[in-house]
């Protein structure tokens, strides 16, 4: 993927290509923490963070560790490993530096672990053979398309909080609901530029 | 084989380096330094930072009741805390009224001590210790009621009012992988100091009722802590009517002993409630309250005799020998100790007889 260019790759994984919209990745963290906007500002601000982190962390464990020992296949295992500790690593250091964040994370940030777009990033990084600067500008525009998807989805929440919703599909129902129209929204980007 | 080699290398390198990167953070950055505690604007400790309150006041032997062990589930470790604590967290919130929130009571094993604290706890807390103790007596009263007596072994003494608990500790058995602390009305009385008396239930599947009921005999060694409670006997000259079903006869056993020793002479009713006769313990020891003392009458209730247990008292549960006979005055103090469903109704049927809210005391297990 020499031809694209990192910027390219960087909005398209905001709008085109988006973790959520697009790949429907990451969502259990998604439908749980879109509650409210001011969380999901910084559990979107924490995906990023982590997603940006691990991209360039698993692309140097990629491709001067696995690739020259031929252990491709390892992949899988390596970048939960990688994932798993970097978000431990994070963790302590929100607490100690940035405990406002902390605090309003709170339970959710464990659970940027399980996120599989954090993973879901790693495994097209490779799939796409992306460069360094590729990677980086994938990473973080993924983690913003992230975050732009949980902060529309907790602002539409409350607005909705009032609404007339049947009982059956009150939270995760109706959220799920609204995923998928906002995708179709987000579909009218897609003749803009396609990265798959 | 190279491949298996390289790959077990690779992984185990991997691996390495994360686990040396999270133990240097872990030293380094999860490291709050010394902090102060100081509680009731009085007593101050020094305690490592990072770790929960709960965990930093049990290592300076201050014991906050704690059933769940520090895991948030149990919401019995609720403290006052008017600094340093930080925001309430998300774990916290289903266990914090509106009342708690306005007055600062946070779950102390939740709240990590990272900056200096001050709090309050209720000076009774100061009392709690931990025991050792040796099982004494470990006999069925019913088919599914043990009574223990534990001897303390470690030289100190229990001081506790009539009604209270203890903590007692099944330590790591069977398939139970890790420490529980489970609450016990202590059944003793309160003048010996030496050695309490439990009387535990065996619940299908419980961790600690399993322990007492499966693998505990006389002579093992058992921890406790204790005594917790404001479950107890009020100084007053007034009716006391005692409410009982199955286990909850502990604390109401202890209560009658202090009456026995303090020579109290109220005019006093116990309501016990059992399904068949088999469950029925203790018969001669009312007996023995009964010729004691000289205004106590002791009514026990089956709600289910079978034809064989011959049974000339009451029929019905506990509610329906209150409705028969209580004469119930708004002074009358009630003292209940049973299950919620049962303290629940029971509170309404003494409301009936026009007993007074505020003077309906209760030991609810959950």
């Amino acid at each position: 993927m020499e031809g694209i260019n990192p910027l390219v790759i960087f909005f398209a994984s905001i709008f085109t290509s988006n973790m959520i919209l697009a790949n429907f990745l990451g969502m259990c963290s998604f439908i749980a923490v879109s509650k409210e906007t001011k969380t999901s500002l910084g559990l979107g601000q924490a995906v990023t963070f982590v997603l940006t982190g691990t991209t360039i962390l698993n692309y140097f464990i990629y491709h001067y560790l696995l690739v020259p020992f031929g252990l491709e296949y390892l992949r899988f295992i390596v970048f939960i490993i990688t994932i798993a500790a970097f978000v431990q690593l994070v963790e302590m250091i929100v607490e100690r530096y940035l405990p406002t964040l902390y605090y309003s994370l709170g339970i959710f940030l464990p659970l940027i672990t399980v996120n599989c777009a954090i993973l879901g990033v790693a495994i097209f990084m490779v799939i796409r053979d992306y460069n360094l600067l590729q990677s980086i500008a994938f990473g973080i525009g993924s983690g913003i398309g992230w975050m732009l998807a949980i902060v529309a989805m907790a602002g539409i929440r409350q607005k909705i909080k009032r609404a007339p919703i049947p009982k059956g599909l009150e939270g995760a129902g109706i959220t799920l609901i609204i995923t998928g129209m906002m995708a179709l929204a987000f579909i009218g980007f897609s003749g803009i530029v396609n990265i798959q | 084989m190279y491949n298996i080699l390289i790959t077990v290398a690779v992984i185990t390198g991997i691996t390495a380096v994360l686990a040396l990167i999270l133990t240097w953070a872990d030293v380094r950055i999860a490291d709050y330094g010394e902090r102060k505690i100081v509680i009731n604007n009085d007593k101050e400790l020094v305690v490592e930072g990072g770790n929960t309150l709960l965990s930093s006041l049990i290592a300076n032997e201050i014991f906050i009741p704690s059933a769940c062990g520090g895991k948030g589930t149990c919401g019995y470790c609720k403290c006052k805390v008017d600094s340093g604590a930080g925001p309430v967290l998300a774990t916290e919130l289903t266990y914090l009224s509106d009342s708690d929130m306005k007055n600062n009571v946070r779950l102390s094993c939740q709240v990590k001590v990272k900056d200096d604290m001050s709090i309050q706890i209720p000076e009774d807390l100061f009392n709690v210790k931990q025991f050792k103790g040796a099982i004494e007596i470990a006999k069925d009263i019913t088919p599914t009621i043990k009574f223990l007596r534990i001897k303390i072994t470690d030289g100190q003494e229990i001081d506790f009012k009539a009604g209270q608990y203890v903590q007692l500790l099944a330590p790591p058995y069977g398939d139970s992988t890790e420490e529980v602390f489970r609450a016990y009305s202590i059944a003793s009385s309160s003048f010996e100091k030496n050695f309490i008396d439990l009387i535990i239930g065996y619940v299908d599947g419980g961790i600690l009722t399993t322990y007492v009921h499966k693998h505990l005999s006389e002579g093992d060694k058992v921890t406790f802590n204790g005594p917790y409670g404001d479950f107890y006997l009020q100084e007053s000259e007034v009716d006391v009517v005692l409410v009982a079903v199955g286990t909850g006869m502990a604390p109401i056993r202890s209560i009658l002993y202090e009456m026995l020793h303090k020579k109290i002479d109220r005019n006093t009713i116990f309501f016990f409630g059992a399904r068949t006769k088999d469950d029925l313990f203790m018969l001669d020891e009312m007996k023995m309250f009964e010729n004691e003392l000289p205004r106590f009458r002791f009514i026990p209730c089956l709600s289910r005799p079978r034809e064989e247990d011959n049974w000339q008292g009451h029929v019905g549960r506990v509610n329906d020998a209150i409705f028969k006979y209580l004469e119930g005055k708004d002074s009358t103090e009630a003292y209940l100790c049973g299950s919620a469903p049962m303290i629940d109704s029971t509170v309404n049927a003494l409301i009936d007889k026009g007993i007074l809210k505020n003077n309906i005391f209760y030991d609810k297990f959950d």
